[in-house]
């Protein structure tokens, strides 16, 4: 166990801004390419780029903006999403497939469907989600 | 990894060492060394993007010579349907199978024939079958190899048909045999529009050999076959397509052919590995069908074609508008199971650091910190597409720092700044009198 502790993760960081959709997609290509070098397989990589994605999106779309850090260590990624706010009132609901908060504009460009967290909950092997109204949001997603 | 043919190819008399290929390759196969471009063969998907920006034209397609049918008694010419559209709208599709028969070749099989079976195929497959979506055309086979290299998450997304040209290949062989003729003196010869299709005969994807015997470029053939049309008026009607199978010619051709199902088109290898990109996140939600075509107009875009591609897609799509588009009947699955593939095709890993992801880790580590040291300019005067391209091949030991010329005169810089310090330094030995003589 302790061989595994000395192992320093690869870490990626990006900051993901408000309403930016141009470059929405980029954290989770970027940290898809490193870990296709690194030798993950496909379907691993397919998981965690779903899930960067939809973190990614959830920043872009419903936060004031924040960042994606990704850790990668051998076979295990560790994607870490967090914003400032304005943090999600009921996080059982949000996290129901299909509910969705986002208006209407942002539906009319194909999102908001309410998949996100369920997306990103399903491609984690661990899935953690901690919000404070006002201060903001931090997701944690371990996937292996 | 066994060595692998290569369609392809430099001629290096040719080659200036330019940078422009090094800079187009989809997937940073080139390098140039020693003054000349150096094609990495197990990245190489056979696009034809370098063929097309080689101002020097030193990028070849290794092909059959219209001379290498004479080796058959009886060689079948296998016509791509993007070969209908190179001698204008003048020309009939009789004529140009006339025209194949007077140059030689002794039957014709139409590709855009079997292009129709395979779209019968296609449609009645994914009726049947459970299959991940969006699924993926298997009919350009650089896409194939795009996806094995850099989107291996997208294998099992591929269709397991085979391409119109190995269908009719196997169709024409089949009927050669009904018909008497000994196997070994039919030679089958594909009429092709690209590189990668000569690759796929060599190379097989999918499946374990190929019906086809020789690729010969549209380009080759172009001259002798416009030749003969031109003398011929009156021919007969020995056509087996329709305008259906004529349509895989052109981007979307192949879609539009598929009832009922929600497809994207996607042309230029760029563009396709772009819609890839969005596929593995999970964006192109409600896209049942992938129809992806490494040239920009789908295969009459192709490096060895003739004729503007967009005039060439103009005279295609013509013949789609004017005659009724209908499919041929096929028997039932499992009836047409020949065209299934016999193999399932596996990722490449060529991009991946090392075998042991540790060590990919810390090879990873450090080209992050050589590229930072780079100057970011991605100018290719090293060789390498990319300043992080520079950082992995030195990390490989492939290259060497100060193949940047950035790298280099830093260097230079140093060594001068050292040179004139040490010129001042005097030995212990030497008074003042001596260094007022210098």
């Amino acid at each position: 166990m302790k061989k595994e502790e000395r192992i320093k993760p690869i870490v990626m960081r990006f900051v993901v801004e408000q309403g930016n959709f141009q470059l929405a997609g980029e954290a989770s290509s970027r940290i898809k390419s490193r870990l296709l070098q690194l030798g993950f397989s496909g379907s691993l990589i397919r998981r965690i780029a779903i899930a960067t994605y939809e973190a990614e999106m959830n920043l872009v779309i419903h936060s004031y903006g924040g960042t994606i850090e990704a850790q990668i260590i051998p076979e295990i990624v560790t994607i870490l999403a967090s914003d400032t706010g304005p943090g999600i009132p009921d996080l059982e609901k949000a996290m129901q497939e299909g509910f969705s908060t986002a208006p209407e504009e942002i539906r009319e460009m194909g999102f908001g469907a309410g998949m996100g967290l369920p997306n990103m909950r399903n491609c984690s092997t661990e899935f953690e989600i901690v919000s404070e109204i006002g201060k903001g949001t931090n997701i944690t997603m371990v996937i292996s | 990894m066994n060595s692998y043919f290569h369609s392809v190819t430099l001629d290096k008399e040719l080659c200036r060492g330019c940078t422009n290929c090094i800079k187009r390759c989809p997937t940073e196969a080139i390098r140039v060394r020693e003054g000349k471009a150096k094609i990495i063969d197990v990245r190489c998907i056979d696009c034809g993007e370098c063929i097309r920006i080689c101002p020097h034209h030193a990028k070849l397609a290794l092909t059959d010579t219209l001379e290498s049918i004479k080796k058959f008694k009886y060689p079948v010419a296998l016509p791509a349907p993007s070969l209908y559209g190179q001698f204008g709208s003048e020309v009939t599709i009789n004529q140009i199978i006339t025209g194949l028969l007077e140059l030689g070749f002794y039957k014709v099989e139409e590709v855009a024939y079997g292009a129709e079976l395979v779209s019968r195929a296609v449609e009645d497959f994914l009726q049947h079958n459970y299959f991940p979506k969006p699924a993926i055309s298997a009919a350009c086979p650089a896409v194939l190899r795009l996806i094995q290299v850099k989107f291996p998450e997208l294998i099992n997304h591929i269709i397991p048909i085979k391409a119109p040209m190995e269908t009719a290949a196997a169709l024409a062989r089949e009927e050669m045999q009904k018909e008497g003729y000994p196997s070994k003196e039919v030679g089958i010869f594909f009429i092709s529009p690209c590189a990668a299709k000569v690759t796929a005969v060599k190379n097989p994807l999918g499946t374990s050999t190929s019906a086809v015997d020789g690729v010969i470029g549209i380009s080759e053939l172009f001259g002798p076959l416009s030749k003969i049309i031109k003398k011929r008026q009156e021919v007969p009607n020995l056509r087996k397509s329709t305008a259906a199978g004529v349509s895989w010619a052109v981007t979307g051709g192949e879609s539009r052919l598929l009832r009922d199902i929600r497809y994207l088109a996607v042309d230029g290898i760029v563009d396709v590995s772009r819609v890839f990109e969005e596929v593995v996140m999970g964006r192109l939600i409600g896209v049942e069908f992938i129809e992806g075509l490494a040239c920009v107009g789908g295969c009459v875009g192709g490096p060895l074609t003739v004729e503007n591609p967009f005039m060439a897609k103009a005279l295609i799509n013509s013949y789609a508008k004017a005659k009724q588009v209908k499919l041929p009947e096929l028997p039932p699955h499992p009836d047409w199971q020949d065209l299934l593939w016999e193999n399932k095709i596996k990722p490449l890993d060529v991009l991946r650091l090392d075998d042991d992801m540790k060590v990919a880790m810390q090879k990873m580590e450090a080209m992050e910190s050589l590229q930072q040291a780079l100057p970011g300019l991605d100018c290719g005067s090293c060789g390498a597409p990319t300043c992080r391209a520079l950082a992995e091949d030195i990390v490989q030991k492939q290259a060497d720092e100060v193949d940047c010329v950035f790298k280099l005169r830093e260097k230079v810089t140093e060594l001068a700044e050292m040179m004139v310090e040490l010129s001042s330094k005097m030995p212990p030995s030497m008074g003042e009198k001596d260094k007022q003589k210098r």
